[in-house]
């Protein structure tokens, strides 16, 4: 990263300690009044790593990331990022979410400030750089994402791909440690799909420690060290991509990924266009 | 035997009805409104001319300097209400709710009236900084806010939930992310609205008669009345009226121009 600003309550010698996982989930619980979402999901993300996160609509996987930076509270289970407790009631949880990139599905960018304001407003406004200084780290970003010459745009001026990469842009400028990303291609038209998916893949070369939601298989199969597959509100199987994507050991497995592997064999769920996950045979 | 219509005849012989009443009632006006007393009342050219240039340079000026110091003021206030309708600290939301509710069930004027002579009464000796300046902003942006507040929380509650989201997720704390990021969006979605109320509150402003004015202070309403006694001729309320209408009927020109560019952008 070339920018790391770590919060004063963080003490980076020992924030992971060797070893240590930089995400550790232990016995996650997460119910919407009686709908009980999460049920016990125990999972770690060692510094470095790349965890994709599969799974059928509505099967918890949006409420487990959005638990990793605490956007729910969880009802009951721990959840460490970089050393720290999120779930420890006294944890400066806007300081700890400066550590943690999200990238979500609908890209949210702020539509009242250009592209270098969607990057220089957070870190002014939350990191207490100065203009100069986020203009920089804005610029260094920018040309990450390959959007240098887009920088005086505004987000309704540019193609969905070109927003979620400012996007990705965005919580990079905050030097973050962990990057989540929830279904970051799902909203695309499928031709937009591959620039986004290079910049994360980039991002996974420089060893950002990620966790992606995602029905793109082929991305999985690529970037992931690990491949989730969750169900109902629990892990049902995890390992090497390889493993669980082309030989899944559960039943519930195979099913969604005949399902998702041929899309001729169902109706796409709304908003989700797997499109060019489709998989040459081998 | 209007079964036997079709559908096409009745709405013509409906539109030949509405037609007929519009000419009927402007006949009878133009034949039994007496034009000659009219004119001689209410557009005298030689004592229209005379008002000028004191109830532009002091009436009007007034009339807009009130109407912005109350529109200020109640827009702070508004803003400050709307969050604490928002707010998760119950007592917030119901002081907000009591407070909007009490100030929209209310004439204006009867806040007027309660500004000029409980405010003094209830804290005596506490002068209401500004002078009058500061009581007709007290008074307009007493109304103003409880109108204001209403359209600001939905304008919050108009800007979709991921940019809090999103916000939160960069670190802001929820205030900070409302102030930089919700607040900015939401005055865009309000601007119409607001401008709507603007227009209210130019009218609003001539309860500043109620308050005791100085000559100086005189705004449209209170000139026009004052001139029109010293006469005993209504030109100078007609004259006044016009004024009111040269800055009204732009404005809401510029509110519906707002509105469709609004609604073209969403
Ligand atoms: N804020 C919320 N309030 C109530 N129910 C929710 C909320 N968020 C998610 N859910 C419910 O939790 C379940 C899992 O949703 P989600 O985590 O979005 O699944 P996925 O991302 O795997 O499609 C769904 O049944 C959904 O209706
Ligand atoms: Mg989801």
């Amino acid at each position: 990263m070339p920018q790391q600003t770590p919060p004063a309550d963080a003490t980076p010698a020992d924030a992971t300690p060797a070893g240590r996982p930089e995400i550790e989930i232990r016995d996650l619980h997460k119910s919407f009044g009686d709908n009980h979402v999460l049920r016990g999901i125990d999972l770690d993300v060692a510094p470095g790593e790349v965890v994709c996160v599969i799974g059928p609509s509505g099967s918890g996987k949006s409420t487990l990331l959005r638990c990793v930076n605490l956007l729910e509270e969880p009802s009951r289970g721990t959840v460490h990022v970089g050393g720290t407790e999120l779930t420890d009631p006294d944890v400066d949880i806007d300081a700890v979410r400066r550590r943690i990139g999200m990238v979500f599905q609908q890209f949210n960018l702020f539509p009242h400030v250009d592209v270098t304001g969607n990057l220089t407003l957070p870190q002014r406004r939350v990191l207490g750089r100065d203009k100069a200084r986020a203009a920089e780290v804005a610029r260094e970003n920018l040309d990450r994402v390959g959007l240098a010459d887009k920088a005086g745009a505004f987000p309704a001026q540019l193609s969905g791909g070109q927003q979620q990469r400012v996007a990705i842009a965005r919580a990079l400028s905050m030097g973050p440690e962990v990057m989540l990303f929830d279904e970051p291609t799902s909203a695309l038209d499928p031709e937009l799909v591959g620039e986004v998916l290079s910049v994360m893949r980039l991002l996974a070369g420089e060893g950002m420690t990620m966790m992606v939601v995602t029905h793109e298989m082929s991305f999985a199969r690529e970037v992931a060290d690990r491949v989730v597959f969750m169900d109902g509100g629990v892990i049902v199987e995890q390992g090497p991509a390889a493993q669980v994507i082309t030989r899944p050991a559960h039943e519930r497995t195979r099913n969604f990924l005949d399902r998702i592997l041929d899309p001729a064999a169902v109706e796409p769920p709304v908003g989700e266009d797997p499109g060019p996950t489709r998989q040459p045979e081998g | 035997m209007t079964s036997r219509l079709t559908r096409r005849q009745r709405r013509r012989v409906w539109q030949a009805i509405q037609y007929a009443v519009f000419v009927a009632v402007l006949v009878l006006v133009v034949v039994l409104a007496d034009w000659d007393r009219l004119a001689n009342q209410f557009a005298q050219p030689d004592l229209a001319a005379r008002l000028f240039p004191d109830i532009i340079t002091i009436a009007l000026r007034n009339t807009v300097v009130y109407t912005f110091s109350g529109f200020l003021f109640g827009l702070v206030l508004g803003l400050v209400v709307a969050m604490m309708r928002l707010s998760s600290v119950t007592p917030y939301r119901w002081v907000a709710g009591v407070y909007i509710e009490l100030f929209r069930g209310l004439p204006a004027l009867l806040i007027f009236i309660f500004v000029g002579v409980a405010v003094p009464l209830a804290f005596p000796g506490a002068e209401i900084p500004g002078g009058i300046y500061g009581k007709v902003a007290l008074g307009l942006g007493l109304v103003a806010a409880a109108y204001m507040a209403e359209t600001i929380r939905a304008g919050i509650q108009a800007v979709p939930k991921g940019q809090m989201e999103a916000a939160r997720s960069l670190g802001f704390s929820h205030a900070r992310a409302m102030a930089s990021v919700i607040i900015p969006q939401a005055f865009r979605i309000v601007i119409p609205p607001l401008t709507n109320e603007l227009v209210l509150l130019f009218k609003d402003s001539s309860l500043v008669l109620f308050l005791g004015v100085t000559l100086e202070q005189r705004e449209l309403t209170k000139f026009g009345r004052d001139l029109a006694s010293e006469t005993a001729n209504s030109t100078p309320i007609l004259v006044a009226g016009l004024c009111y209408l040269l800055v009204t009927v732009p404005l809401s020109f510029v509110v519906r121009r707002l509105e469709a560019r609004a609604d073209k952008a969403t």
